[in-house]
């Protein structure tokens, strides 16, 4: 399952929903928003997505991890909008039988996400200025 | 051909929109980015997007048709 959401996750009730009876293993990754980037004070984050493509290579990504990796369930939900620092902006969650699998599907998805989903961190810096970023956090030039 | 242009991140902050409604005679996503560049000034040149139309990542050389819903999509910063 992928998901955007413009409210806060509740990333227990995310883990919930892997449980099996025969998943030995649970890893979860959490993104947060920190309060510094490239040598910069962040205040806050704003997150825009392109919805319907963000929904359908999100679904993609999670398919993948599922042909590519013994697992049982996965899960990945990502914000839009205005986040404050310490806020949850990406949960992913992989159910396997066993940890190896579990691990590798999780960093998949996770690096996927952000390299291939239509989503845009814009990050508002101290000084009042802001700027948009690439997927390794440097800003886009203009 | 009347075309539905959708604009995230920077191309949104330079077209000063959310989207538009474009009358153009550009027959696919490479001439009608290079006539909303002129347009709005954008400095971010093709190499760096891609192209989405009509929800699904698409070649900057598909044919386009009336009404067909266009983004260019800069470098995405996901995570």
């Amino acid at each position: 399952m992928f998901k955007l959401s413009e409210f806060p996750i509740d990333s227990t009730a995310l883990a919930r929903e892997l449980a099996h009876a025969s998943a030995g293993a649970c890893v979860t990754f959490e993104g947060w928003v920190r309060d510094h980037n490239a040598g910069r004070k962040v205040q806050r984050l704003g997150y825009q997505a392109y919805g319907a493509l963000a929904q359908s290579e999100g679904e993609r990504i999670i398919a993948e991890a599922r042909e590519k990796f013994a697992i049982i369930d996965a899960h990945c939900v990502h914000r839009t909008g205005t986040l404050e620092i310490g806020e949850l902006a990406v949960w992913v969650g992989v159910s396997a039988a066993h940890r190896d699998a579990a691990f590798d599907a999780c960093r998949y998805i996770i690096d996927d996400v952000k390299k291939r989903v239509p989503i845009w961190k814009n990050e508002h810096y101290a000084d009042g200025e802001s700027g948009w970023l690439h997927p390794d956090n440097t800003p886009v030039k203009p | 051909m009347i075309y539905r242009v959708l604009y995230f991140a920077s191309l949104r902050d330079h077209a000063g929109m959310d989207s538009e409604r474009v009358d153009s005679l550009a027959l696919d996503p490479r001439a009608l980015y290079s006539e909303l560049r002129a347009r709005h000034g954008f400095a971010m040149s093709e190499d760096r997007l891609r192209v989405a139309v009509n929800g699904a990542f698409a070649p900057w050389e598909q044919h386009l048709h009336e009404g067909d819903e266009v983004v260019f999509l800069p470098p995405v910063s996901g995570g």
